[in-house]
């Protein structure tokens, strides 16, 4: 160990190591029944280091170009020493990292941790959520199978419908009028560059919120906690909460690690721009919701289009759940923001459940 | 919650050595077995050779006599020569040096490498330069107008 410590005096020397790990040190996580909550933020940024790993493998072989990327992907799967494992990981981890991320925003959102003053981490983190979700929309159409192509089609379709911009912005994302082989190169680069940049900024700034305001004590414990400090049970974060959320790191990868071997991801048939679209399409469960509801909508809401009527009450709705702390003020409200909560978690469920149904 | 307690830390070294080992052990067998697939992933799958140990160099007449010719074996390049005695004979045509591809010399009726000057006579025996070793020599059949070439199979 002395050379270790040894290191360790020198940076000391130089840095102030031990001033800088301070805060660590000090750092402590309320003990309670709802504890179990606080694992979720980090299983979440743990399955995103998976899907930078995987990811950063991936692009050894693959090739993004509407000519090469099915049959690269195939060649992954097929020819490549456990290429199979490395994709389906990719996949897999993507998907339980949006569950988490959502289980972490409910949590956060019922137990009311984004009180005064962690207002901005709220919005820091759903900030994320979005772009988590910019990387599944962008990350479905890179392998170029007809699902993904045609569920891109849709999607771009939707953000084509927005009032005055939707045409720009659909031919900014297509990278021209329909989706091609330009729309993969686009996405391309929004899912290995430009999104990885945003979220390492985010992440970043989210972590040091956390770090800085410390972790939340749910809303109608806090008066007790106040009113008998002295009974406040309290674990270090390093290394006792830090051990604890290896340990959920370390099952979360046996959970991933089963899903891939076991339930390997498919890959379909590849996209043929030419071809009638399939029965059944559909976006990634995530969205499910969504497209879902703007397929019952009726086409004509009076004057307006059923479906710009549903993409604006959408994003009327995420602007509102991402200022959810500035609304949150008196008992009234607070009630309020619980019970549309719970209203849009049951609809959420509800509709998901129905788009899997439903033809 | 977990306030450490030396007194049982001193009571029972052995059975904490012994979860320890247990511990990381398990953590070790386990990284091992993720970095496994990593390590095998990162090296590329060999590219099988399409068309076997065997192609159609070339056409008969498509060289004069004291010429060569590059053709495509496989994934590499291949050297057709057709020599001033009106011989076939075919080499592969990756410089043993440093893999640059060679050409045929008909003023000197060698085997050249441009990159470094390294010599090879018809049947690929390094003479002069930088070339450690020969040439791969393949064997030439001639099929009605179809110049074959095929690997020398190892006996």
């Amino acid at each position: 160990m002395a050379p270790l410590v040894r290191v360790r005096n020198w940076l000391d020397e130089r840095f102030g190591w031990d001033e800088l790990l301070a805060p660590l040190r000090h750092k402590t996580v309320p003990i309670h029944r709802y504890s179990y909550w606080y694992f979720l933020g980090g299983i979440t940024l743990f399955l995103f280091g998976v899907q930078v790993c995987t990811g950063i493998l991936l692009l050894l072989y693959y090739r993004p170009s509407a000519n090469e990327a099915f049959e690269s992907v195939q060649y992954i799967m097929t020819q490549v020493q456990f290429g199979w494992l490395v994709r389906s990981v990719h996949s897999w981890a993507a998907n339980l990292m949006i569950f988490t991320a959502f289980l972490h925003m409910f949590s956060v959102l019922f137990l009311r941790a984004y009180r005064k003053p962690r207002e901005l981490t709220w919005v820091s983190g759903m900030l994320l959520l979005f772009l988590a979700m910019g990387f599944g929309f962008s990350g479905y159409l890179l392998p170029w199978n007809t699902l993904a192509f045609f569920a891109t089609k849709v999607g771009t379709d939707i953000a084509g419908q927005v009032p005055f911009v939707g045409h720009r912005l659909m031919v900014f994302l297509r990278g021209g009028d329909e989706v091609t082989g330009a729309t993969l190169s686009r996405f391309f680069g929004f899912h290995v560059a430009v999104l990885p940049g945003l979220i390492t900024l985010l992440i970043s700034i989210h972590l040091l919120l956390v770090q800085r305001f410390g972790i939340s004590v749910p809303a109608r414990m806090e008066p007790e906690w106040r009113a008998l400090p002295q009974q406040k049970r309290e674990m270090r974060f390093f290394p006792n909460f830090l051990l604890r959320e290896l340990m959920a790191w370390y099952i979360a990868l046996g959970v991933l690690g089963a899903l891939a071997a076991f339930s390997p991801w498919g890959l379909g048939t590849k996209a043929d721009p030419f071809a009638p679209a399939p029965a059944g399409i559909k976006p990634e469960w995530y969205f499910l919701f969504m497209f879902q509801t703007l397929k019952l909508i009726p086409a004509k809401l009076g004057m307006l289009d059923g479906e710009v009527v549903g993409i604006l009450t959408f994003s009327l709705a995420g602007l509102i759940w991402l200022l959810v702390p500035f609304l949150d003020g008196t008992k009234r409200t607070q009630r309020l923001v619980t019970g549309a909560a719970m209203f849009v978690v049951a609809y959420m469920g509800a509709m998901t459940a129905y788009g899997y149904v439903a033809k | 919650m977990h306030s450490a307690q030396p007194k049982e830390e001193v009571a029972a070294p052995g059975r904490r050595r012994f979860l320890g080992v247990l511990l990381g052990g398990g953590l070790f067998v386990s990284a091992v077995s993720f970095f496994y697939p990593v390590l095998r992933y990162l090296v590329p799958p060999r590219i099988t050779d399409m068309g076997g140990d065997t192609v159609v160099a070339g056409k008969v007449g498509e060289l004069r006599p004291n010429s060569g010719k590059i053709f495509r074996f496989g994934s590499r390049p291949g050297l057709l020569l057709l020599g001033a005695d009106g011989q076939y004979r075919a080499l592969s045509a990756t410089c043993t040096h440093l893999s640059c591809t060679v050409q045929y010399r008909s003023d000197l009726r060698e085997v050249w490498c441009a990159c470094h000057n390294g010599m090879y006579d018809l049947s690929g025996r390094n003479l002069s330069g930088p070339p450690p070793r020969p040439l791969e020599q393949y064997d030439v059949h001639v099929r009605g107008d179809e110049i074959i070439v095929s690997r020398r199979r190892e006996a």
